[in-house]
Formats: structure tokens, C-alpha cells, sequence
């Protein structure tokens, strides 16, 4: 008999549990009902989100893709496979291990759908460094990433890092992987074909991670919890074997589907396959390898072990691809084959323990939940910015912005990722966008995850659009055509109105930004219940977005290149002080509305810049966000090989020294080019319409010099300030 | 020439290297699986980065004990190139090919970046085309680069010309902050006592390419080649 215990304890509501009992007609066995509970739970079914998740754009420029497990582009003959997912509360229960097997999932998804894992980029958020437990988890989640992404050789080549102090409490490990697969070659997440075989790939099945995504991940952490047994342990040595085989394997041609057992394990991948399928499963848990003796049908089910696939292979091919599994020394067995009836039947002793429709499983209840904007909105939304006090000493403002934890350089996270294995990476962390040299073609990816959760808490939908738009910003300033999004879509309890209204407004916010720019949104995932007794974390729907670079010698880089260059910045700076770094670092304020977002302007920025790019025009290109155009200059003068200078004399000061020289004003780039060019790109300027100024030059010396009237408002010695920009990090942590 | 790429499970380079051989070199190269055990048809072996078992018990220790590494053994007493990049170098040194051994970046952070090397002997068949001093950019990534030795078998080395490449600032001047997983004597490549099998940290692998930021790298390749033809 099941008590209301049993599937509370799984996570099942009991509207939830009625459900059940009506679909089946019967009381379910444990094992199915803790097949339910994974199923339905918001990290497998979306029940909460669903309803919005089926309105974001599936169009754009490039054909899209969109599959069981990752969602993609085509590009010419190839798949361009990308998706971004959470690992938040494993990450804040246990870091390393939690930010390790997030990289794992995440190039299984990729691998599974036959693309090679060529990229990983990672978007991190934690509370603040002040806090010694802040910096145990940032150090654990990087450790965690190292560890696995160098072992299993894919390059980390870019994300970002915030800390803000909603995420004391719940850090945030978003990670994104991206492949490439001949197009032709793509496999489905499926299993069909009466008689064809299921094989069990990897490693053992342990009590690693049970309950993972319906218990984990679908809750808020409340006091005194100990979670850490749901937490999964990675192994990237095999999973490196396991990228190796599978693609070996499918290269057979005998693979008729195949699924990664990670969030939900068994139980996921065989419904949803044989969901996709149309089909039905028969599985004897008795074959599947163990690591534990005594696990339970339920357990075996659930469980959440690292590093295993499930196939479905045509009969004749099976031995051939066992024995290339077990070449590399992995583990191989038939567990089942595929029936005829759209059933998952799991079996265990000769005894059927679960006996279910694929469909059921796969159909999880879709629920319309409350919401209503939080209160303390409006207040918070006000902000008086002619009030602040004009700071002194406009150096000090510089020095402090740059060694502050949102904007100091990140050289201490990405210099321990190896970002060059697989040589194709052309830019190197630390520069906008990563880019990605495709082999064999002349072209090349341009890759980037963005999202400022100030913006998105202050205003929802303006702040995700500026996700969006910057996201675009950063791929065309290195040369590229926006062309597919991804998304991790990170909120608080979905169940309490104010948390749902952030989620609503994001994700409309989202819908619009992609369907003005024409991209497909391909991939995606979201993770609620971010909050904890401490916090809740401030919306932050992570944007991942890819683009084309149509010819390798369109790539650009944000630094300043040649002594003489005109420094010029394209596009209208507005007193736009609303939850900049500036307001924070310097006046310690959280509030006001993000900066405007005229989405006609911003494309119009991105074309002008890439029209220009593309004639060759350009030298350097550096768009303006977080710190406005004085950080924008910063990066410009320090991100080569070697220093540059800038001498910028020609600003023109419409507005307040403060406003002009740190609003985030968006659709503004920072470009610099030789003069005999200028005319060419005033052209361009005037065609789409973006303001243009020639506002200075690049200088050897390595200096950055702003003047007003003659009056040198900035003065700042670059090697000092590079090395105190470049050291800011390590010393927040270990001081 | 022909060329062969070791593959152990775990490697991660091995597709790098052999696309730097046959698609930047143009020359014939196989991937040799590490259970194989004759190498009679090659001229020059690859021993790759990456992380040969995970690494898991001590960087290259589990690899050592492969049949092809008995196999390598015979390949260099009879004068076959061999050459162990980052992970290749710690299995050699494993090995005992090489003298010496690892210890982990003074750090303690696995360091991924490029660095600076200055040429020391171009006497070999890995060097031959640079130049004596020459201070070229290879990028490093790994997590046990710290070489050590004892001060005897260091003075071997020295006397012996083994030492190949040094970490050193752009101008080749040796100073610590130049210095990236604290290698002793700044050491980064050496060869053995006969000349033909090189250990590396850098991987010139990826700085072959002038779309890759540098092509220093290419010039170990094209030493090699180089040697050969006037063997």
C-alpha cells in the first residue's frame, strides 16, 4: 500500500498522485510511481513552464533544428548542435562534483545527437566574495570544471562570472556545450522497430544522484537539509571513452537512437525514447551493470549515475558496436529490445515491476500558475540620478570599477580551463565572444552567454531583451552573424506569484528579442526554485547564442592595434544610470530602471558594425556594456598582446563627466580604424542611421587619457591599472 | 616519412597532432592504439597530451604499463623518433625513458596559457630549425608541469646539451614570474642521452597555425622532417 509519505517523499503532490491512479486504473507499483515523480518533475516535464516554453521562436536566419536532447543549426553540410543547462543545486550542495557533472550532461546531451563536442562556455553566479563560503563554492564549481572539461578534452573557451548577494545561497552553474556533426549523420533520441535491441553503454549503475532532478532540483533548499547523497559523482575519464565509442558506434550505422541516462537516469531514457519512437520497451533490470548490490527495481530506475547511455541498435549491428564500446573498455549489455505496444515494461527477477505508456510518462501535467509583480517594484524602480554626488577623482572611479568582482579580468577562472584543446580556438578567453575556427571550412563560430540579472530584476522583459541584444552585440563585434540561441532559464519558486511574474516577463521579453533579430531559439532549460532561507536569486535567464563568421578573415578583435587608429564610438550615450556598476561600486545602490532598448537601434548598430567589418574597415571593435564607454576603452587599450594608449579628446560632454562616462546605454559599440577609412564608415554610419564621433586616437604610450576642455578628467597609467585589473580576482579570493 | 600518433584511452591531443602531421605537414601518419606492439613501420611516434586514464592514479603512471610502450622501448633503442608532448612527456618520464619527474604547478592550479620559450640546443632532430636564444610562444596546459630532477642528474643534462627549451620572459631572460609551474632550472623540453626522444610541455601542436596566434610549434615538426630527409 502507498502512503501519502511515499510520494510526497518523491515529490508528487497528491492532485498529482489522483492523476495516476486515474491514467492507470489501478494503484501504481513503487517503481512506476517513482518512475512518475522524475518524469513529471519540472526538470524533466516542465509543468510549470511548458505553457511558455512552446511560444519561443523556432525560425531564423539558418535552418534550425530542434531534437529531443540539444537543438541546433545547419551550416552548409553540417549541424551546428548547441544547448545550455543548469546544475545550480547540486553546484551549491557539493561544488566540485555538482559543476563537474554539469559539463558531463551537457556534452552527453551534444554527443548523443552524433556532433562532436568542440565548446564549452560557463555562466556562474555566486553571492559575494566578502563571504568566505561564497568563495568555497566559486572555487569548488571552477575546480569542478577544470577538472572534467580538461580530462575530457573539450575546450572551455568562455562564459561569465557575476556575484551578486541573491545568489548567497543558490549559486548558479549554467554550462553550455556546442557540436558539430555532418547533417546527415544526426541521431534521435528514439527507439523503434520491433525487435531491435536496448544496450546499456558505460558505467555501473550506483545509488549516485536518486531523486537528482525531482527532489534536488525542484525544490527551494530549506535549513538543515543534507542533500549531498543526491548529488551525482563524475567521472570524465569515462566519459571521454564514451564520446569516443558512441561516436565510433554510430558511425556503424546500426544505431537507430540513442539517449543519455543522466537527469531521471533509466526511467528517462527509455520512456522518452520510446516515446519518440512510437514504440514500446521491454527491460530486464537484472542485466543492467551495478556498482551497489541490493538496489531495489525503484532505485535502479532513478538512479542518476554519471556517464551511462542507453541505444537502440539494429539486431544484426548489436555485436559490432558492443565491441566497440568495450574497446574502450567500457561497459556494454543488452538490457531489452522494442515491442510492439507503446509500453515501458521493466521487469526484475522475471517479475514485472512497471508496466506503463510511454505516453503517460512523457506527458506531464501543464499547470497555469499565479503571478503578479512584486511590490516593492516601484519603489525600487525610482532613482533620482541628478542626486548623486559628482565624484572627485575620476581615476580613483576607474581604478575601483576595474578591480571590482563583476568587472576585474577573469583571468584567474579561464587560464585554469583548457580553452585550446582541439585546436580551433582563434580568439582566446577574455575577449567578447569566443571564436572557433571550423576545420576544413572557411568559416568559423562565434560563441557567448550573456545575461545581467540587475537589469532583469529591475525590469524583466527590458532587461532579458538586452540579454538578447548583447548577446548579439558580443558575436557581431568579433565579425559574426547572430544565428541561434539557447537558453537557462533561472528563477525562484514558481509557486509564490512574484517569482512566476519575473518568469512570465523574462521569457516574453526572450520571445520578442528572438523574433525581432530572426533567431531560433534551438535549445533550452529551466531551473526554478532558486531560493533559499537566505535569498532569492534575481531572475536570470542566461542567454547562450551562437553565430557565423562567413569568412576567417572577417574575425575582429576588441583591441586597439596600431598607434594613430581613430578611436570612434558609434551610437548614443543617455544618462542611463539604473543598475549600473557604476551606481553600485560608487554609490552602493541597486535601483532604477536597466537603460532603454530601442530594438530598432540596436540592429541598426550591429549591421553598421558588421557591414563595416566585412569591407574590412575596422581595426578593432569593442561593444559598450557593464562600466559604459571608459571600461569599453579600458579593454580596448588592454587585451592585446601589448598595451596600447588612448588620447580621447574629442568626447562630447552633453552630459554629467559621471553619466557620460559609465551609463550603459545599449546599441553603442567602440570601434577604432586607420583614417584613410573614415569616410567609408560615416557612410555606413549614415546609411543605418547610428550616430557616429570620432572621440580620439590610439597612442604608444601606455596611457588613458579623457579630456574635457583641455582638463585631463582621466589619467591613468595602463600597466599599472592592467595589473591590478588582472590580479583583482585571486586577491578578492584569498584575502 | 611515417608518422604515428599514440592513442591511449584518455588521450586528448591525439586528433591535434595528427591533423598538424597530415593536414599542416602533409605527411603520412596512423594512429597507433596502445595496445599495439609493432612499430616497425614508423620513422617517428607521438605520445599526445591529455589525461591517459584520467590521470587518475599520478599523470602518466597507469599508461606506462601499455603493450605499446614495450613496443616504444624497442622503437628507441634502435633510433626511432619519439616525441611525448604534456601528458606524452609525464608517461616517458614514467617510463623511464627520460629523466626526471613531475610534481604539480606551484600554483597548484592546472595553467592553461602561452608562454614563452627560449631555445637552447638546436643540435637535435626536434630543433634543428631554430635558432640558438630564439625565444618563441607555444602555449602550456597542464596540471603537473613542475619538472623536477636532482642536482646531479641536472648537471647530466646540462653537460649532455639535453636541456632543449627553457621558460623564459619575451626577451629569453629566465626570471620566476616567467617561470609558469615552477619547473626546476626552468626546464620545459629535454631529450634523452642518444638525442632522439624529446619530452615537451608546451604543446607546439597548437601553435602551428597562424590562425591560431603562432606558428612557433610548427618548427619541431619541421625539424623532424628536416633531420630525416638529410639522414
Amino acid at each position: 500500500m502507498l502512503t501519502e509519505e511515499i510520494y510526497r517523499g518523491l515529490g508528487l503532490s497528491s492532485e498529482e498522485y489522483q492523476k495516476i491512479l486515474k491514467l492507470l486504473g489501478r494503484e501504481p507499483t513503487l517503481t512506476e510511481l517513482a518512475m512518475f515523480s522524475v518524469e513529471w518533475s519540472e526538470h524533466c516535464g516542465y509543468p510549470r513552464s511548458r505553457a511558455y516554453l512552446k511560444l519561443l521562436p523556432k525560425k531564423g536566419k539558418f535552418k534550425p533544428l530542434v531534437g529531443e536532447d540539444a537543438g541546433g543549426i545547419i551550416l552548409e553540410d553540417l549541424a551546428i548542435v548547441f544547448k545550455m543547462e543548469s546544475h545550480n543545486h547540486p553546484s551549491y550542495v557539493e561544488p566540485k562534483q555538482g559543476a563537474a557533472t554539469g559539463v558531463g550532461g551537457i556534452i552527453r546531451d551534444i554527443f548523443t545527437t552524433g556532433a562532436r563536442p568542440v565548446a564549452l562556455l560557463d555562466s556562474l553566479r555566486f553571492g559575494q566574495l566578502a563571504n568566505l563560503y561564497n568563495r568555497y563554492l566559486f572555487r569548488g564549481v571552477v575546480d569542478g570544471i577544470q577538472s572534467y572539461g580538461n580530462c575530457v578534452g573539450v575546450p572551455t573557451v568562455g562564459g561569465e562570472v557575476y556575484f551578486d548577494p541573491s545568489y548567497n545561497g543558490n549559486c548558479l552553474v549554467n554550462v553550455m556545450c556546442v557540436g558539430i556533426a555532418p547533417k546527415d549523420k544526426l541521431m534521435r533520441a528514439q527507439a523503434k522497430g520491433e525487435g531491435n535491441l536496448i544496450i546499456y553503454a558505460g558505467a555501473s549503475t550506483g545509488r549516485d544522484g536518486i531523486g537528482g532532478c525531482s527532489i534536488l532540483a525542484s525544490k527551494e533548499f530549506k535549513e538543515n537539509e543534507e542533500k549531498r547523497p543526491t548529488v551525482q559523482i563524475g567521472d570524465p575519464f569515462t566519459e571521454k571513452c564514451l564520446i569516443e565509442a558512441t561516436l565510433e558506434a554510430i558511425a556503424t550505422q546500426g544505431v537507430i537512437g540513442i539517449k543519455d541516462m543522466g537527469a531521471a537516469g533509466l526511467t528517462c531514457a527509455s520512456s522518452e525514447m520510446a516515446s519518440a519512437g512510437d514504440a514500446g520497451v521491454e527491460i530486464d533490470l537484472d542485466l543492467v551493470p551495478r556498482r551497489e548490490e541490493g538496489m531495489s527495481a525503484w532505485e535502479v530506475m532513478m538512479s542518476e549515475s554519471q556517464e551511462r547511455m542507453l541505444l537502440c541498435v539494429k539486431k544484426e549491428k548489436a555485436k559490432e558496436i558492443m565491441d566497440i564500446y568495450r574497446k574502450w573498455g567500457l561497459k556494454c549489455v543488452i538490457i531489452g529490445k522494442v515491442i510492439k505496444t507503446k509500453e515501458v515494461i521493466v521487469k526484475e527477477k522475471g517479475q514485472i515491476v512497471a508496466k506503463l505508456k510511454a505516453k503517460d510518462l512523457t506527458s506531464a501535467p501543464l499547470y497555469n500558475m499565479a503571478y503578479q509583480e512584486p511590490e516593492c517594484l516601484k519603489e525600487i524602480n525610482k532613482l533620482d540620478i541628478d542626486s548623486l554626488p559628482l565624484p572627485e577623482d575620476f581615476n580613483q572611479v576607474m581604478l575601483k570599477l576595474l578591480s571590482s568582482e563583476n568587472l576585474c579580468s577573469r583571468n584567474w577562472v579561464y587560464e585554469q580551463y583548457d580553452h585550446m584543446v582541439q585546436t580551433n580556438t582563434v580568439l582566446l578567453p577574455g575577449l567578447g565572444s569566443a571564436v572557433l575556427r571550423i576545420k576544413g571550412k572557411n568559416k568559423a563560430l562565434a560563441l557567448t552567454t550573456d545575461c545581467n540579472s540587475v537589469y532583469c530584476y529591475l525590469d524583466p522583459f527590458v532587461g532579458t531583451q538586452i540579454a538578447v541584444s548583447e548577446a548579439c552585440r558580443n558575436l557581431v563585434s568579433v565579425g559574426a552573424e547572430p544565428a541561434g540561441v539557447t537558453d537557462c532559464l533561472n528563477f525562484g519558486n514558481p509557486e509564490k506569484p512574484d517569482r512566476y511574474w519575473y518568469f512570465k516577463n523574462c521569457i516574453e521579453g526572450l520571445i520578442s528579442a528572438c523574433k525581432f533579430f530572426n533567431i531560433p531559439v534551438v535549445s533550452g532549460n529551466v531551473s526554478f526554485y532558486n531560493e533559499s532561507p537566505q535569498a532569492v536569486i534575481k531572475p536570470t535567464p542566461t542567454i547562450g547564442m551562437v553565430g557565423i563568421i562567413k569568412d576567417l578573415k572577417f574575425i575582429r578583435t576588441p583591441f586597439f592595434k596600431k598607434e594613430g587608429d581613430l578611436i570612434v564610438l558609434l551610437g548614443e550615450t543617455l544618462p542611463e544610470l539604473g543598475g549600473s556598476e557604476y551606481l553600485k561600486e560608487i554609490h552602493n545602490q541597486v535601483r532604477g530602471k536597466p537603460p532603454a532598448l530601442d530594438l530598432n537601434k540596436e540592429l541598426s548598430l550591429q549591421k553598421a558594425v558588421l557591414t563595416a567589418i566585412e569591407k574590412g574597415l575596422i581595426s578593432s571593435c569593442v561593444d559598450c556594456s557593464e562600466g559604459g564607454i571608459s571600461l569599453a576603452l579600458f579593454e580596448g587599450c588592454v587585451t592585446g598582446k601589448e598595451i596600447k594608449g588612448a588620447f580621447i579628446d574629442n568626447l562630447e560632454f552633453n552630459l554629467r563627466e559621471d553619466f557620460l562616462l559609465f551609463s550603459e546605454s545599449t546599441a553603442r559599440a567602440i570601434i577604432s580604424l586607420s583614417k584613410n577609412n573614415l569616410s567609408e564608415i560615416e557612410k555606413i554610419a549614415k546609411k543605418y542611421g547610428v550616430p557616429l564621433r570620432v572621440i580620439g586616437r590610439v597612442i604608444k604610450e601606455p596611457k588613458l587619457v579623457i579630456l574635457k576642455n583641455n582638463f585631463a578628467l582621466i589619467d591613468l597609467d595602463l600597466e599599472k591599472a592592467f595589473r591590478l585589473w588582472r590580479k583583482s580576482l585571486e586577491s578578492l579570493i584569498t584575502a | 616519412m611515417r608518422w604515428g600518433v599514440a592513442v591511449f584511452p584518455g588521450s586528448n591531443c591525439d586528433q591535434d597532432c595528427f591533423y598538424v602531421v597530415r593536414d599542416i605537414l602533409g605527411e603520412q601518419v596512423r594512429y597507433v592504439w596502445y595496445e599495439e606492439t609493432d612499430l616497425r613501420d614508423l620513422d617517428c611516434l607521438i605520445l599526445p597530451g591529455g589525461f591517459s586514464y584520467g590521470d587518475y592514479l599520478r599523470a602518466g603512471a597507469i599508461a606506462r604499463f601499455s603493450p605499446v610502450m614495450e613496443a616504444l622501448v624497442d622503437f628507441a633503442e634502435k633510433g626511432g623518433l619519439v616525441i611525448g608532448i604534456c601528458n606524452g612527456f609525464q608517461i616517458l618520464l614514467e617510463a623511464g625513458l627520460l629523466p626526471g619527474a613531475m610534481l604539480r604547478n606551484k600554483n597548484i592550479h592546472f595553467i592553461c596559457k602561452y608562454v614563452y620559450l627560449r631555445v637552447e640546443n638546436t643540435h637535435t632532430p626536434f630543433t634543428n630549425l631554430f635558432k640558438e636564444g630564439q625565444v618563441v610562444r607555444i602555449p602550456i596546459a597542464h596540471n603537473e608541469g613542475n619538472y623536477y630532477i636532482e642536482d646531479e642528474g641536472l648537471l647530466e643534462l646540462k653537460n649532455d646539451k639535453q636541456i632543449l627549451f627553457r621558460y623564459s620572459d619575451k626577451e629569453g631572460r629566465l626570471t620566476p614570474e616567467f617561470n609558469p609551474n615552477g619547473a626546476k632550472d626552468f626546464i620545459a623540453g629535454i631529450i634523452s642521452k642518444e638525442g632522439n626522444v624529446l619530452g615537451m610541455m608546451p604543446h607546439p601542436e597548437r601553435a602551428s597555425e597562424k590562425i591560431l596566434n603562432s606558428q612557433d610549434g610548427l618548427l619541431v615538426f619541421k625539424s623532424i622532417v628536416n633531420w630525416f630527409k638529410r639522414c
